[in-house]
């Protein structure tokens, strides 16, 4: 990311640049070509909202390109409404026509996504040849022609192409900034982790959807004016609008404002010019030069130029400065054990019942077992025996066929992850899930987003956060570079940044050296003294034994036992299930009663 | 309505579907085994067509058989595009954005193939003349127009082919199992990357044989992919994606829902009703009518 000024000066950049070409250039035919750049920069940019930064690539965005482009003509055609109010009449159907489109079509996740978008726009071609608008002229208004955007002048078409560039160049920046920015790319990293960390996918998909829909509409309803003064399904509905915009935005880079910009302008010069000087004898010259331009971006550079050229910038930057990559930043700064034992008693989450059955493997059945405050309580049982599951119970991602869980005495069953995260309770993951495209920091952030605020707020809290588990020193790196212990205390982070009053912690032992389980257990003893209650899932019962005060042992499903740490291991049912014999023999050994 | 008319656009939908049967067994192969949505796939039938066309205008060989000559050669187009291609961006790294890259890939590759076939042979539809085109078999009070019946008959068997060849030869298996679980597989010493040219090869050759096929009823033009791709996704997503016994099933089915639709629907609208119905099995059912993963946390 540019610093926050430096994003904004080159978006003026851009337009500076934009303007001086416009008032440069003499031939109308240059002013064409221009005019069509900022229009394709303008949809790759609106394409980039939903596809780019969260991930959902949409095969259908012009749809809204060709609502725009229809509803202001028509407006126009049949009521003579002045395309300035018709393109807003435009984007107001298009921002409709995206929350009707976006709520089916959002519960579908990737290939099915972008396959569902596909046939919108076929089904708009094909009902408005039926309705009789194969062909539409915009109306001619000589006397009044600035009013009807029938200018004389292509400069002026330049200026106002260019003025939606910047107005939506101007959203775009505006949203990666945003709470939603971060939001939206956490969903393109990993869509459950983002929702466990209290971000609302729907939502947000929804809102980057209506956004994306806004300006598509207005490049539609100027492109009409603009270029083509006919409209025709094939030419706002086809398959060279969603072709176009694709190659713009993957060519210069999705997920940042300056991809569509890049791409727009080298692509859109390139086919125009080899169009009009080849395209009377090649028909069809236009779509082998995008096509080769996508299979090129594909197999040499599939991030895009953009990301290409900042990689590389980075890396030869690094290289100058030398290697220095700090040793590995975790220190406890006191090792030194706080809090007291458990305390209240107060019962914070109640689990009675629980059941949960996938293709007849009973993974959970009649689970029940009460969480107090201020607790440490540990969950162990042999792979296989359900830990996981119910916590994908706990925490909102599986609906039990039985048994309900109540948090604070109010059931919290079948609320969805990122409401039970709002809630206060937090969660890890076993398999790490990270947003690896994020920073340290900016995946902390994400977590402290969960409770609304400013990013600059989150960005504080999540630094606080990043403190507490003694990780501040890796703030700006890429998690990708983190070592397996430095993970789970990004991922201890980003949870607590949520401020849970309960955390679920999903094997944070596992993978760990002798040192790691020792920092690990330090760090969570010290979350615990912070008013954070913990429940601990691990399949390693001896660390657990010194960390949790009370413990619950799962064993295929059922709950097997439950207690003190001294107690349980002592239950006979637990050593035959899950120490075995020989444990037992040992144990016997060493503290033989009496 | 009369019962018999009712019986006459059933069995329309069905033979056309036949047809489509076949086209969607091609991209049901490629993305059970590659897990590749293949853009390209109508470009594949188009070429068919030509190569079909081709067959017939300078050699004599009959459009039908035509078809079934047209297998070798895209097969070995199939591994080569592979080998070239698609082999560069499978394998490693993220399978979701892996997929985004194969399926923006085929897109190209869609788009150089459409435009390419126009520059060189003209956007003008051809047609193969044959005298059953025109003709039809009565059968009671129902009339089967003799190449649509030909071509489902084909159809039929290739996809009978296409089943022996998958379960009865060791290469069929390891395509399956490739398919199942491209790691196990690897374990068993399967190739897998040759059998995603395999696959690849295979699908591409039997939407060609269906293009061919196709092109004894139907014009023959450079952009007559977007018409049948669509219809390849739908028939792929109603089966479940990536089961080739759904596929089949898929194909048949949009036939009829093609067929039936012109009850309800002007002509122009036809495809709306497939359309619809694409919406409505993703929505209600997106891991399709066959499919057998459903879709966990």
């Amino acid at each position: 990311m540019a610093s926050r000024t430096g994003g904004w000066l080159a978006i003026a950049g851009v337009v500076a640049v934009g303007l001086v070409l416009s008032l440069a250039l003499t031939e109308r035919y240059h002013h064409r070509v221009l005019t069509l750049v900022f229009l394709w920069a303008t949809m790759g940019l609106a394409w980039n909202i939903i596809s780019g930064y969260a991930g959902q690539i949409s095969f259908g965005h012009q749809a809204f390109f060709g609502i725009g482009a229809y509803v202001t003509v028509l407006l126009a055609a049949k009521l003579t409404l002045t395309p300035w109010l018709g393109m807003l009449g435009g984007v107001g159907v298009a921002v409709l026509a995206a929350v009707l489109i976006g709520t089916p079509t959002f519960r579908l996740a990737g290939i099915y996504f972008g396959l569902a978008t596909l046939a919108y726009p076929l089904i708009f071609r094909i009902v408005m040849e039926y309705l009789g608008y194969q062909e539409v002229a915009i109306p001619m208004m000589r006397e009044r022609p600035g009013l009807f955007m029938q200018f004389a002048e292509p400069l002026h078409f330049d200026l106002l192409a260019l003025g939606i560039l910047a107005a939506t160049l101007v959203l775009s920046r505006l949203v990666e900034a945003s709470r939603l920015g971060y939001s939206l790319r956490a969903i393109k990293e990993n869509e459950q982790a983002a929702e466990a960390m209290g971000v609302d996918s729907f939502r947000c998909k929804m809102i980057a959807y209506m956004l994306s829909a806004a300006p598509a509409a207005i490049a539609g309803a100027v492109y009409a004016h603009a270029i083509l003064f006919i409209v025709t399904p094939e030419a706002v509905f086809g398959v060279l609008v969603i072709v176009q915009t694709l190659t713009v935005c993957l060519v210069g880079g999705a997920g940042t404002l300056w991809g569509p910009i890049i791409g727009a302008a080298i692509m859109i010069p390139v086919s125009e010019i080899l169009d009009t000087t080849m395209g009377d004898r090649l028909p069809g010259i236009q779509g082998v030069v995008y096509g080769a331009a996508l299979m090129a971006v594909m197999m040499y550079a599939p991030e895009g130029l953009y990301w290409r050229a900042r990689t590389s910038w980075l890396a030869r930057r690094r290289g100058a400065v030398g290697g220095t990559r700090s040793a590995p930043a975790v220190a406890v700064a006191d090792a030194a054990t706080p809090a007291p034992p458990a305390s209240s008693g107060r019962v914070l989450m109640d689990v009675r019942g629980v059941s949960k059955a996938f293709l007849g493997l009973q993974a959970l059945s009649d689970v029940s077992f009460d969480v107090r405050e201020g607790e440490i309580l540990g969950i162990i049982g042999p792979n296989g025996a359900g830990k996981t599951t119910l916590f994908n119970v706990l925490n909102g991602f599986l609906l039990p066929e039985h048994g309900e869980v109540h948090w604070l005495d109010r059931s919290i069953t079948g609320l969805r992850p990122h409401v039970i995260c709002r809630l206060g309770i937090g969660r890890t993951f076993q398999v790490m899930r990270l947003f690896p495209r994020l920073t340290v920091l900016e995946n902390v952030m994400v977590g402290a987003f969960a409770h609304g605020g400013s990013p600059d707020h989150a960005r504080a809290s999540a630094r606080a956060a990043l403190e507490l588990v003694s990780l501040a020193g890796r703030a700006d790196v890429a998690p990708t570079g983190l070592t397996t212990l430095e993970l789970r205390l990004m991922e201890l982070a980003r949870c607590l940044a949520t401020s849970p009053r309960l955390i679920l912690l999903d094997e944070p032992l596992a993978g760990l050296s002798a040192d790691g389980v020792e920092l690990m257990s330090v760090m969570i003893r010290r979350a615990r003294s912070a008013a954070v209650t913990v429940v601990i899932i691990e399949h390693t019962i001896h660390a657990l034994v010194r960390l949790a005060d009370r413990l619950v042992v799962l064993d295929q499903g059922r709950r097997l036992a439950e207690g003190l740490p001294g107690e349980v291991t002592r239950t006979p049912a637990v050593i035959e299930a899950y120490l075995g014999k020989r444990w037992l023999a040992r144990h016997a050994a060493t503290n033989s009663p009496c | 309505m009369v019962a018999s008319e009712l019986t006459q656009y059933v069995v329309t939908g069905l033979l056309v579907g036949g047809v489509y049967a076949l086209m969607s067994i091609g991209l049901a192969l490629i993305f059970g085994v590659m897990r590749v949505v293949n853009f390209a796939q109508g470009d594949f039938m188009m070429l068919g067509m030509y190569l079909t066309y081709y067959y017939a205008v300078v050699l004599g060989i009959d459009p039908l058989l035509g078809a079934l000559v047209t297998i070798p050669p895209f097969f070995l187009i199939g591994l080569l595009l592979h080998r070239v291609f698609l082999a560069r961006v499978t394998g490693g790294g993220d399978p979701n954005r892996e997929m985004d890259a194969q399926l923006i890939l085929t897109l190209g590759m869609s788009l150089i193939i459409t435009n390419a076939t126009t520059m060189i042979l003209s956007p003008m539809p051809r047609a193969i003349r044959t005298t059953y085109a025109t003709r039809a078999f009565a059968v009671g009070p129902l009339l089967l127009n003799q190449a649509r019946t030909y071509a489902f008959f084909m159809a039929l068997l290739l996809a009978a082919a296409v089943y022996v060849f998958l379960t009865r030869t060791d290469l069929g298996k390891a395509l399956r199992a490739a398919a199942d679980d491209p790691e196990a597989a690897s374990y068993q010493a399967i190739n897998v990357r040759a059998m995603h040219g395999v696959a690849f090869g295979v699908g591409i050759a039997l939407v060609a044989a269906a293009g061919g096929l196709l092109a004894t009823y139907y014009p023959i033009e450079p952009n007559v992919a977007v018409n049948f791709i669509v219809l390849m996704f739908v028939a792929v997503v109603l089966g479940g994606l990536g089961s080739i016994p759904g596929a089949f099933v898929g194909g048949l089915a949009i036939g009829l829902v093609q067929s039936l639709t012109l009850l309800i629907l002007p002509l122009q609208l036809q495809n709306v009703g497939v359309f619809v119905a694409f919406l409505l099995v993703l929505y209600v059912r997106p891991q399709g009518l066959f499919g057998r993963r459903a879709r966990t946390v």
